[in-house]
């Protein structure tokens, strides 16, 4: 087994009386795609934002590479810089141009070399295909092309893992296919990540491991192949049935 | 400070009230028709009249009340225009507040999805129907707090009517301390009033501000 | 042209001396410009401020420049404060006092309306990247709200001049005051002349705001979408 990147250990989350997490753990390694299913407001983007220290959790600690990540330390910005996280709305920033977004946090935050972050953010573009929107506004943009942008400049600052949020949820059916091809290539190039995602083909074939989170706890874990073809709770059963139809065909009418 | 000479000066003050709420309320109703209007003639680009429409907003929101007034009052009877000094009032207001309502609803206007207009017809609305059952009360709520401050905005201005010798409230606090030199008094009494006349404004718009903005779906 | 009275602005030093009354109100209301937008960014920053003493403060404050006409602070400074305190103000410092107790108010409202108007993603997503918060305000949120703000403290500008045509109310001698001396003086030989002078007036302040105007609109419309 490859090293131990990211370690979640008994977190608890929770907003008032409202649990949101109740004694988590993961551990992911390093080259692994984990994805996390589960019906809405079962606690998994709110997983995703303690992972990156943008929400305070109540008890357990979360460790990136043996570093303890807590929003509140000074150290966290340094922390982040490991971290790609890839939101749901893009949010890239209003003011600046494609290339401007991508190379602000490696130039201003690692002090790297601006003609090197140049050079490599044009290759990444490139590679999903936006190389000519380079010097585009966001507002010029599709929301897909916003998205693929947004990854671009997540991977830009060479993070250890990346973590998407629910990515695809704002997009419209044609340009959800372009944005989980680039997380596919990703995965194929042996990044680690977490995904979030309601796209249940996808999270069949990029992910390694698929989590079903119901109710703040891991309800079911398990191989995709297996998870998918044969789910052994009920409650995954069911969720997994929303995303069925029967058929209703009255052809001799 | 004297209590006696403070009750001595309200009922003048009274009655300088009555008169800055006369006027200022029809310049205010005047506005709400011209601009209601203005707006309309721009959001549907009727030719020829939405180029002056344009040109008037443009004019008036660009030079002060006291300017309009004194061109009104003192210039227009030498062409041989001459108007008595609350209808000066009453046109100088109308106007310049016609040009403020008239951007208010306009943006308002111009806010609400066209899709909404498109879904009303194809329920088999007329377009006018469209318009008053749908597009209008969307708008108006969309606009009414940049509206509440243009009637705050327009009654304060009211205060400017002085110099055109209407007695209203600045013209009577302005005379009395020429006359009796009772300063304080005057200006407590003054501000006094302007707070009876714009509080009750400045509070219902606060209201009608949260009212509408839970009724308008969570946006 | 004798019957208008347009004459009158084109004999002797007229027309200057009109542009020189519109100068003193133009000046007035930059120096108050200039003072509202410095201490309208602090009063701003403290508006947002979740401290409920100071958010009543800061409430009452703008209340106050909201309900009360210009006219009777003006009145208030000039002759209540020199009757009162028994100094000595001149006009136009009555004046700069206003305009910038008002500005200070309004701009400071806008200053809070901008900042509180970045999404709460936008930091997020900067944090996100690993920027510390300095450099989240530094690279993120500063140069978005000055992109909301500029075009609304340009309209600060053009609303300031406007009610500069109040001060002659307190005896400044400026544009207005200006055309009723010009317009006096010309009583016997151009009896009309009050319809070009006022007219003239009317033109230079359009043309001290439209400009003004045109170029707030361009910057939201360039930085808005």
């Amino acid at each position: 087994m490859s090293e131990e990147l990211l370690k979640i250990e008994h977190i608890k989350k929770e907003y008032g009386d409202n649990v949101i997490l109740k004694d988590f753990s993961l551990t992911v390694h390093r080259g692994e795609v984990v994805v996390i299913i589960g019906p809405s407001g079962c606690g998994k983007s709110t997983l995703l934002r303690c992972i990156n220290g943008l929400e305070p959790i109540q008890a357990g600690k979360i460790t990136l590479q043996n570093k303890l990540i807590d929003g509140k330390s000074k150290d966290i910005a340094q922390i982040r810089q490991s971290i790609g996280m890839v939101f749901q709305n893009y949010e890239l920033f209003p003011h600046k141009t494609v290339l401007q977004n991508i190379i602000l946090a490696p130039v201003k935050v690692q002090k790297r070399n601006k003609k090197d972050v140049i050079k490599e953010a044009e290759q990444l573009l490139q590679k999903v295909g936006l190389l000519d929107k380079k010097d585009f506004y966001p507002r010029q943009l599709s929301g897909g092309q916003k998205q693929r942008v947004a990854i671009v400049r997540a991977l830009c600052m060479h993070p250890e893992i990346m973590l998407f949020d629910e990515v695809t949820a704002a997009l419209d059916p044609e340009m959800v296919r372009e944005v989980l091809d680039t997380i596919i290539e990703l995965a194929k190039s042996g990044s680690t990540m977490v995904i979030v995602t309601h796209e249940m083909s996808f999270a069949k074939a990029v992910s390694d491991r698929v989590l079903f989170l119901d109710g703040g706890e891991i309800v079911e874990e398990g191989l995709p192949e297996v998870f998918f073809e044969n789910p052994k709770t009920d409650r995954a059963k069911k969720f997994l049935n929303t995303f069925e139809y029967d058929a209703v065909k009255h052809h001799n009418i | 400070m004297s209590w006696d000479v403070m009750q001595q000066y309200l009922p003048l003050y009274q009655e300088a009230m009555l008169l800055t709420l006369y006027i200022g309320w029809i310049g205010v109703l005047l506005s709400v028709a011209l601009g209601l209007v203005t707006a309309l003639v721009v959001h549907y680009k009727i030719p020829i009249i939405s180029k002056i429409a344009k040109v008037y907003i443009e004019i008036f929101r660009n030079t002060p009340l006291l300017i309009q007034l004194f061109f009104i009052y003192f210039g227009l009877p030498k062409i041989g225009i001459s108007i008595s000094a609350e209808m000066c009032g009453v046109v100088g207001l109308g106007l310049l507040g016609g040009s403020y309502m008239a951007e208010t609803f306009r943006s308002g206007l111009e806010a609400v999805d066209k899709i909404q207009l498109e879904s009303a017809m194809s329920l088999g609305m007329t377009h006018f129907q469209a318009l008053r059952h749908i597009v209008l009360p969307q708008a108006v709520s969309l606009s009414m707090p940049a509206f509440v401050a243009n009637v705050i905005f327009l009654l304060k201005e009211t205060s400017v009517f002085s110099a055109i010798s209407l007695m209203d409230l600045m013209f009577t606090a302005k005379d009395l301390i020429g006359l009796y030199y009772k300063t304080s008094e005057c200006l407590v009494l003054l501000v006094v009033f302007y707070l009876i006349i714009l509080l009750p404004v400045s509070v219902l718009g606060s209201v009608l501000e949260r009212r509408l903005r839970y009724a308008s779906f969570g946006h | 042209m004798q019957a208008l009275g347009i004459e009158v602005l084109f004999k002797g030093s007229n027309f200057a001396r009109l542009l020189g009354g519109l100068w003193v109100a133009l000046e007035i209301s930059l120096i108050s410009v200039l003072l509202s937008i410095i201490l309208g960014i602090f009063f701003g920053i403290i508006m947002t401020s979740k401290n409920p003493i100071v958010r009543i403060f800061t409430r009452i404050y703008l209340e106050i420049v909201r309900i009360m006409p210009q006219m009777v602070l003006l009145f208030i400074v000039f002759f209540g404060t020199t009757r009162v305190f028994g100094w000595n103000l001149s006009a136009e410092a009555a004046s700069i006092i206003v305009f910038t107790f008002w500005g200070t108010a309004e701009m400071g409202d806008l200053v809070r309306g901008a900042v509180t108007s970045i999404p709460k993603h936008q930091y997020e997503s900067s944090y996100a990247l690993g920027m510390t918060n300095v450099q989240t305000y530094y690279h993120i949120v500063i140069p978005q709200t000055l992109r909301r703000l500029i075009p609304l403290s340009i309209n600060l500008v053009t609303r300031m001049i406007k009610t500069t045509s109040l001060v002659m109310m307190i005896g400044v001698v400026e544009a207005l005051k200006v055309a009723q001396q010009i317009i006096e003086a010309n009583r016997m030989s151009s009896p009309n002349a009050a319809f070009g002078v006022f007219a003239a007036v009317f033109v230079l302040y359009f043309l001290a705001c439209w400009p003004i105007s045109l170029l707030a609109g361009f910057l939201e419309k360039k930085w808005g979408g």
